[in-house]
């Protein structure tokens, strides 16, 4: 493989991981809560559109839609119900449930459709190469790296840009200063936690090609998001854009060099580099 | 009664008391009544050293850690790799081993992990377990990768007793004496002045700073000796068992600690003991036969607890027998 492959291949992997994982770094930034179970939402919008598309016959586009809402509801829902009680919790608590959660989100996919993993059908004009040039390449690794930043410009205006964006940024930045300027940061995070599950459950559908789909999805990605996560800061978009496509394109190149174990690397440079940078890429010291 | 009851009940807290003997009247008991169990018991009795191990650093110095099965791991490979490379076979030099080994990985770790908290701390002992995990499968000529090592056999314990590999009793024997030394350990650490401060560091660290405490060498100290211990634990594990696989580092036995910790009841000594037993004879009748209800309600099981029973069942004995004795 040429250099400019690995490079799309990598960041291809990294958008996916981008998409999945930039909800959980805003909800752990706005709330400090630990949320493990962030690779459930991302497994059950996968599922939610293969069912879409094989049973109901959905476009792709269509069941890529509905799993968004559909899981950004049940988001909602367990938020308002479950999360909200250990908010002021310490943060083991928050583990003990949400890997409760993972646990009972794989038992009922296991029981509801079945342990083996699934495939996404792609339609066909995602399913082809595509010319570029200067050489050919897989329309769909294109077509998510062309999404991917897609979404991290609109994000971006919206952060930066609109008055949810600013209340965000500032609840994130001083949680009790912005509550006595009048945010209400628990409605704020409510609404964030849906979009971030929302936005995760179409990264476990778009990602289904790359990263595979089957119940134990959750527990084996868990790491990756929470690298990213932590790499990129939290509830910064920008710092968890540029996580993302390291660790993807890095991913890629040691598992195509060092089949076995190459992962190790990656655990390796997280390591020394949240021991130099402990609040990520964009961090302040101190902050 | 004296002029200072409060401390009278302060230097009376770490004295023997007589439910202290039930768990181990019971590891006996269960010897002479199971005989035909006595490999799932040798299992039991090791996660119950795991569970104690992760007690010490949870519990008392209240670290949330993700990855203690690293220094489990890191016992287990070492008394594998000795016997399968070197042909040290002698289980007590072996433990000794074990233990200095997943002591240093410990202190070396805690000394660097330990400057961070938070989500960062969780990130980092994460990353610790999965990167010795996967330096495991990387270089399997020395750890026989993902497939381990099988086949394992060590000399007889202090040259007497042979490993019993039909029917674990001197495995079960064995398992059960290292346990009492190690709990001994943790017993007397946990009500010493050191263990006090692991409280106070716990509770308060801004107060425990401000009165001059040695915050981050306490931690530190704790982590390697709570380390050592479970590098012993899966020492134990390897020699009774016989082999050693990529599974003693894994995520899963990692959470499964926790679980077992919490489950029981942290920073009391004997959680680790009730939250072992429940837990592993639950999974044990339950998992083979229904293994995706098994993982629903163990799943909806810690949502409970996280959410209403946050100090395990011993703690919801004590608000019982509170409950009780208030009427």
């Amino acid at each position: 493989m040429d250099l400019a492959s690995i490079l799309l291949g990598g960041l291809a992997a990294g958008m996916v991981l981008f998409i999945c994982s930039v909800g959980l770094s805003v909800t752990m930034g706005l709330m400090g809560f630990v949320n493990l179970a962030h690779g459930g939402f991302a497994m059950l919008g996968g599922y939610v559109v293969v069912y879409a598309m094989r049973h109901w016959g959905l476009p792709f586009g269509a069941a890529l839609a509905l799993g968004f809402g559909a899981v950004a509801l049940l988001a909602v829902a367990l938020e308002r119900a479950l999360y909200a009680r250990l908010y002021g919790a310490g943060e083991l608590d928050q583990v003990l449930f949400t890997i409760g959660l993972v646990f009972v989100m794989i038992a009922l996919v296991t029981l509801g459709v079945g342990p083996e993993s699934q495939r996404v059908e792609l339609p066909p004009w995602l399913d082809g190469q595509s010319d570029l040039g200067f050489l050919t390449y897989r329309t769909y690794s294109l077509a998510l790296i062309a999404a991917g930043t897609l979404l991290m410009v609109a994000l971006w205006l919206g952060f930066e840009r609109t008055r949810i964006g600013a209340k965000i940024r500032a609840a994130v930045d001083n949680r009790r200063m912005a509550e006595s300027v009048g945010v209400d940061v628990g409605r704020l995070f409510t609404l964030t936690f849906a979009l971030g599950s929302g936005l995760a459950a179409v990264g476990g559908a778009l990602g289904a090609e790359i990263l595979g789909l089957d119940p134990q999805y959750p527990l084996r990605y868990l790491a990756y998001f929470l690298i990213v996560v932590a790499v990129g800061g939290l509830g910064k978009v920008t710092g968890v854009f540029f996580a993302a496509l390291l660790i993807g394109v890095l991913d890629f190149v040691l598992k195509i060099h060092f089949p076995k174990g190459g992962t190790m690397f990656i655990y390796a440079l997280t390591l020394v580099f949240l021991l130099a940078r402990p609040q990520g890429i964009f961090g302040k010291r101190g902050a | 009664m004296s002029a200072l009851p409060a401390l009278q009940a302060l230097a009376a807290r770490h004295r023997l008391r007589w439910w202290e003997a039930l768990p181990w009247a019971a590891g006996v008991a269960c010897f002479f009544l199971f005989p035909n169990y006595l490999a799932f018991g040798t299992q039991v009795l090791v996660t119950i050293l795991f569970a104690l191990s992760l007690d010490l650093v949870l519990g008392y110095a209240g670290i949330v850690t993700l990855g203690h099965a690293a220094f489990f791991g890191a016992g287990a490979y070492t008394v594998g790799m000795l016997a399968a490379h070197w042909g040290w076979t002698e289980p007590l030099s072996g433990l000794v081993a074990a233990a200095l080994v997943a002591g240093v990985v410990g202190l070396l770790s805690g000394w660097v992990l330990l400057r961070t908290h938070g989500l960062t701390l969780l990130m980092l002992t994460l990353c610790t377990m999965a990167l010795l995990e996967q330096a495991a499968n990387m270089f399997s000529s020395w750890t026989g990768g993902f497939d381990g090592m099988p086949g394992l056999s060590y000399r007889p314990i202090l040259g007497l007793f042979e490993f019993d590999v039909l029917y674990f009793r001197s495995q079960y024997l064995y398992a059960l004496a290292v346990l009492l030394l190690c709990f001994a350990v943790v017993r007397t650490l946990a009500y010493s002045p050191f263990g006090r401060s692991l409280t106070g560091i716990r509770e308060n660290v801004l107060r425990m700073h401000a009165v001059g405490a040695p915050v981050h060498a306490r931690q530190v100290t704790a982590y390697a000796v709570s380390a050592a211990l479970a590098g012993v634990a899966g020492a134990v594990f390897v020699q009774a068992t016989g082999y050693v696989n990529l599974a003693v580092l894994g995520l899963e036995r990692a959470a499964g600690v926790l679980i077992i910790l919490i489950l029981g009841g942290h920073g009391r000594l004997y959680g680790a003991f009730v939250g072992a037993v429940v837990y592993m004879v639950l999974e044990h009748t339950l998992s083979k036969a229904y293994p995706t209800a098994w993982q629903l309600g163990l799943g909806i099981g810690l949502m409970l607890v996280a959410l209403y029973a946050r100090n395990g069942l011993l703690g919801l004995g004590d608000a019982l027998r509170r409950r009780w004795s208030a009427r």
